[in-house]
């Protein structure tokens, strides 16, 4: 199920400001690929073109190719509302509904699918649940309300509500920048299995997060404030960190940036 | 959503060595404390003063409640200036309730589309227009809707009320032919709808503004729809505000005065076919024999205008009941 995302000449503007220009590159089945770079050099807004969220923010619009094995995400008759079925999203900040408890939380995408058998339903939250390793905390209390779990309980539920539909692509932006060191190592380990059976992509601002989890990094960078985003070198995760192609890379992951 | 008063907010810089410092934070411990004498002051004076309203009132009903020779709680007829008086609060009562319960299911799902609308569906210039529209329809004095209701309305409503006695007549309220006059509880029930609408409408829109944007954008991350992204997320964020819109709105509709009496025909039966001439509801009855009535009149009145507050209490009771009820899950808000 897991799929190869190819972007080529992507732009994708604010209104009319231009936050990223003419990305080109493959994303993997079966590998985590992380975005790093600069604040404000566009990874969410890449992120986000992916699964057709960007278009969700007012005065979003996206120019180029996106083609998830072979089908172009953007073509004239794909529906964007299937397109985000298939690509499943964790954010920055884990956002449980607030009002759904733990076991409504990971079944809420199922549910969206039109699949309301309980025993089906049943199965699927245990396996999610599971395969986010927070099955065995929670599976006393899954009528409890998911936001009533610790910070990062809370990013392993949503983890665990997007994986419950089998997406074919997982993204992930920032997943651990709310969360403590233990957390995050949880679910640096959880994304090490899922990549097993997903292309992943993460967003993170963390160089060590990106050298342990990944396994190809894409360095973005912005040149000017009001200057678009571009896409720097992508490579192997260990050459990328030991020796980079490009200066500004390897200015940016010694911390001699800008 | 839980905001609790801390009581030891230290404003002052922590060590302060600095002179300026201590000042600042002896100043900000004066201002605390005086802004908690002040508040708790003021709570403690609202509450002293409508316990001398509810001793007052009841005071001054005591005399009438007494001559009565008929049960207040279950006597329809209203004549406490006979003699002996005979008077009761069960048809007034009947007529408040029923009204503003119509009054209220027709709203609250029309000003919750209209709030959805505004909130999550029309395009920014359009939603500011209408929200501003909303806002001032909820200022429009109810004698405004009443005299609308009574010159406008009332000869209008014929063919939907016939409408629906034809097509519901299986429902006891809808069960009579219409009468020509139109100056039914019925009637009355729709102006209360369009009168609250705006206020139920307009409360419901800010609580769906409130809606987190992590919650929304969760939903159509997993492939939901817009109509179920709101269901998924607006909806139920929404319920609490809702409701307490909702009573707000029952509230205003129990006690609206001016609109329902210019709208009845004032009469003292409990008829459940609501679409009769007829109808009567406790305040309107009070605005319309207020004037004429005597010493026990008053004190009928009165009583009967403690039946209303008690009728709001329960209403308002029974919604905190509701809304406590999903508490656990309330809290968990932004
Ligand atoms: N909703 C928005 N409206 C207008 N401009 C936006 C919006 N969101 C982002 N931008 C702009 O687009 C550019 C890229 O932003 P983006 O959030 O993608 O950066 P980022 O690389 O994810 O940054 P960070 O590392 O801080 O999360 C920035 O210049 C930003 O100001
Ligand atoms: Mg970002």
């Amino acid at each position: 199920m897991a799929k190869r995302i190819e972007i080529s000449g992507l732009d994708a503007f604010y209104g009319r400001t231009r936050a990223i220009a003419d990305i080109s590159m493959a994303v993997e089945p079966r590998q985590v690929t992380a975005f790093i770079g600069p604040s404000g050099c566009g990874k969410s807004t890449l992120l986000r073109t992916l699964n057709r969220m960007h278009e969700l923010t007012p005065g979003g619009t996206v120019e180029g190719k996106v083609m998830l094995d072979g089908t172009d995400l953007y073509g004239a008759q794909v529906d964007p509302v299937a397109v985000r079925r298939t690509i499943g999203m964790v954010f920055q900040r884990p956002n449980p509904f607030p009002t759904m408890s733990i076991y409504d939380n990971v079944a809420a995408g199922l549910r969206l699918l039109g699949r309301t058998r309980r025993s089906q339903l049943d199965d699927v939250v245990e396996r999610s649940l599971t395969g986010a390793n927070l099955w065995n905390e929670v599976k006393d209390r899954l009528d409890k309300p998911g936001a009533g779990l610790s910070g990062g309980q809370q990013q392993r539920l949503c983890i665990a509500r997007a994986i419950a539909v089998q997406p074919q692509v997982l993204l992930m932006d920032e997943p651990c920048s709310a969360l403590d060191p233990i957390s995050t190592l949880a679910i640096e380990d959880l994304i090490a299995t899922l990549k097993e059976s997903y292309t992943i992509v993460i967003v993170t601002h963390n160089m060590q997060q990106a050298a342990r989890v990944s396994d190809v990094t894409a360095f973005f960078t912005i040149t000017d404030a009001g200057e678009p985003g571009r896409l720097v070198e992508m490579d192997d995760t260990n050459k990328i960190f030991t020796n980079p192609s490009e200066k500004g890379t390897e200015d940016y992951i010694t911390g001699r940036f800008g | 959503m839980t905001t609790s008063q801390t009581e030891t907010l230290d404003h002052g810089p922590a060590g302060g060595d600095l002179p300026e410092g201590k000042d600042a934070s002896r100043t900000g411990r004066i201002g605390d404390r005086v802004f908690r004498l002040a508040s708790s002051g003021s709570g403690v004076l609202l509450l002293a003063i409508m316990a001398a309203i509810a001793v007052f009132l009841v005071i001054q009903a005591l005399p009438a409640l007494r001559a009565n020779t008929a049960p207040f709680l279950t006597e329809k007829i209203w004549n406490p200036n006979a003699v002996p008086p005979r008077f009761g609060i069960a048809a007034l009562a009947f007529g408040t309730v029923v009204s503003s319960l119509i009054a209220l299911v027709i709203a609250t799902p029309v000003a919750v589309a209209v709030a959805l609308f505004i909130s999550h569906y029309a395009p920014r210039r359009l939603a500011a227009t209408l929200g501003y529209v909303v806002d001032l329809l909820a200022a429009v004095p109810s004698v405004v809707y009443g005299l609308w209701g009574a010159v406008f309305l009332v000869p209008l409503i014929m063919d939907p009320a016939s409408w629906l006695n034809r097509n519901l007549a299986f429902l006891p309220i809808f069960n009579g032919q219409p009468v020509s006059s139109g100056k039914s509880i019925f009637t009355a029930s729709v102006v209360l709808a369009i009168m609250i609408l705006p206020i139920i409408a307009a409360i419901s829109r800010e609580v769906f503004l409130q809606v987190p944007k992590a919650n929304e954008e969760a939903a159509l991350a997993l492939g939901a729809t817009r109509w179920e992204m709101v269901r998924m997320a607006v909806l139920p964020f929404g319920r609490p505000g809702v409701i307490s819109a909702s009573m707000l709105g029952l509230g205003r509709a129990l006690g609206e005065t001016i609109a329902v009496a210019l709208i009845v025909s004032a009469s003292f039966e409990i008829d459940w076919n609501v679409m009769m001439p007829g109808g009567n509801s406790i305040a309107a009855n009070i605005a319309n024999t207020f004037q004429e009535a005597g010493a026990t009149g008053r004190g009928a009145l009165i009583a009967s205008g403690l039946v209303l507050f008690v009728i709001t209490l329960v209403v308002n009771m029974a919604a905190r009941a509701v809304i406590a009820r999903r508490k656990e899950y309330a809290r968990a808000g932004a």
